[in-house]
């Protein structure tokens, strides 16, 4: 049956069974083949532009001006700033800043919407957190797939000379700095409902103070009680704890605003039913986190 | 002109991200090119708190004992900022871990120079 003879249909399925290109094997090479060698002329080659660099680089100012520029035309159509008839400043804000000390029991109303009415979302962030650090010690840990033995012979060489390395003032500062950091980390953390601060801010202090210390006197000191096996049952049972204080909304509904929770007497250091808990352990999280990407990206184990 | 005076702080953010954005184009270095990016990251941060601002008003944190949705300013966007700095110091630290292992195999922070040593050992038959 030759091609004229056929339907569109008919056209189609010998194109899908590969008839015409069984026939004429020759014909349908040459045809793609031609084709292709048409095509490759007329493609943008990337590594054509960079060979010239004054064309790369006035072409990639010209685009970023040109994006700022309408980027900016943009910015001055927007509603003025700090004005309060706003669109953003609309019933959201309303609700959450009038209903959210009775329905949460939290002063701080931020940390009240992010921990009760959207605490599904904080959940989520501690979960990146998680992934974040198990991605990098994934990548980064010291073992005989990751290092090979020269590399392995420079760490030690590294370790060497920082063991002989005296630093007085460093381990000194370190020594009286360390407890009030960590102090002040709780502190923010467990006041987190009350004051500007909570589990996110108060985790990071707390392990910058961890950084410090182990910056003083070797990792192997925090490593002594910040072992793999706690890291990973604090994280990971950070994450149980919070998602075992949440779920309690699947089973009401999906309403978890106002719901038989104590709350407590608004402004008590226990008050506002689970997000003291729940700071508590984002707090653990990120601090486990913050400490866990500077000991592996500077030794590749913790 | 006049309307970017007052939204003076939209506009900065908007210049801070086109000037992440060039970098990210006009860097080789592979670690200046995520320094751009987390540019980029910031810019996003000051628009949004700028839009968080209402002249004239308190934090949101209970003052005085005053629950009206006047007295405050939105705390929306501070909610909505907090998720972008955990994905950013995410993303950048996952980031950063994989550009140390690509330094750890070419030998370079060159991005350019990485893909030229990439097509050599492709055009070699993939030796590991």
């Amino acid at each position: 049956m030759t091609n004229q003879n056929k339907t569109i249909w008919q056209k189609w399925k010998a194109w899908v069974n590969g008839e015409e290109a069984l026939l004429h094997p020759d014909a349908y090479i040459a045809k793609r083949a031609e084709r292709k060698k048409r095509s490759k002329k007329k493609t943008f080659n990337m590594r054509r532009m960079k060979e010239n660099p004054q064309v790369y680089h006035f072409l990639c100012v010209s685009v970023c001006a040109a994006f700022i520029g309408i980027l900016l035309a943009v910015v001055a159509e927007l509603p003025s700033f700090g004005a309060a008839e706003n669109p953003t400043n609309n019933e959201v804000m309303e609700r959450y800043l009038e209903k959210g000390m009775e329905e949460t029991g939290a002063i701080n109303f931020v940390t009240g919407m992010i921990l009760d009415y959207r605490a599904f979302d904080t959940f989520g962030e501690a979960n990146v957190l998680f992934l974040a650090v198990i991605g990098v010690w994934m990548l980064l840990q010291r073992d005989r797939k990751n290092f090979s033995a020269e590399q392995e012979r420079e760490c030690e060489e590294d370790a060497a000379i920082e063991t002989a390395e005296s630093k007085t003032i460093l381990q000194i500062g370190a020594k009286y700095l360390t407890p009030m950091i960590l102090l002040y980390g709780v502190y923010v953390i467990c006041n987190g409902h009350l004051s500007p601060g909570g589990g996110f801010s108060g985790g990071a202090i707390i392990g910058g103070g961890l950084i410090l210390y182990a910056a003083a006197y070797g990792q192997e000191k925090v490593g002594a009680f910040l072992t793999k096996r706690r890291f990973l049952t604090m994280i990971a049972g950070s994450l149980l704890t919070y998602f075992a204080c949440k779920s309690y909304s699947f089973f009401t509904g999906a309403n978890h605003v106002g719901y038989a929770i104590p709350k407590g007497t608004p402004g008590e250091i226990l008050s506002a039913g689970w997000i003291l808990p729940l700071n508590i352990c984002v707090g653990l999280v990120v601090a486990c986190t913050m400490y866990g990407f500077y000991a592996l990206f500077t030794k590749g184990e913790l | 002109m006049e309307r970017l005076w007052i939204n003076y702080y939209e506009a900065a953010a908007v210049i801070l991200f086109g000037i992440g954005f060039m970098n990210l184009l006009l860097q080789n270095n592979l670690m200046k090119k995520f320094i751009g990016l987390n540019i980029m990251d910031t810019a996003v941060y000051l628009f949004l708190a700028a839009k968080g601002y209402i002249a004239g008003r308190e934090a949101p944190i209970l003052t005085n004992g005053i629950l009206d949705a006047q007295y405050y300013v939105n705390p929306v966007p501070a909610g909505l900022v907090l998720t972008g700095i955990v994905v950013s110091v995410s993303v950048t630290a996952f980031s950063l871990a994989l550009v140390q292992r690509l330094y750890r195999h070419y030998g370079t922070w060159n991005l350019d120079e990485m893909i030229r040593l990439a097509r050599e050992q492709e055009d070699d038959g993939w030796q590991m």
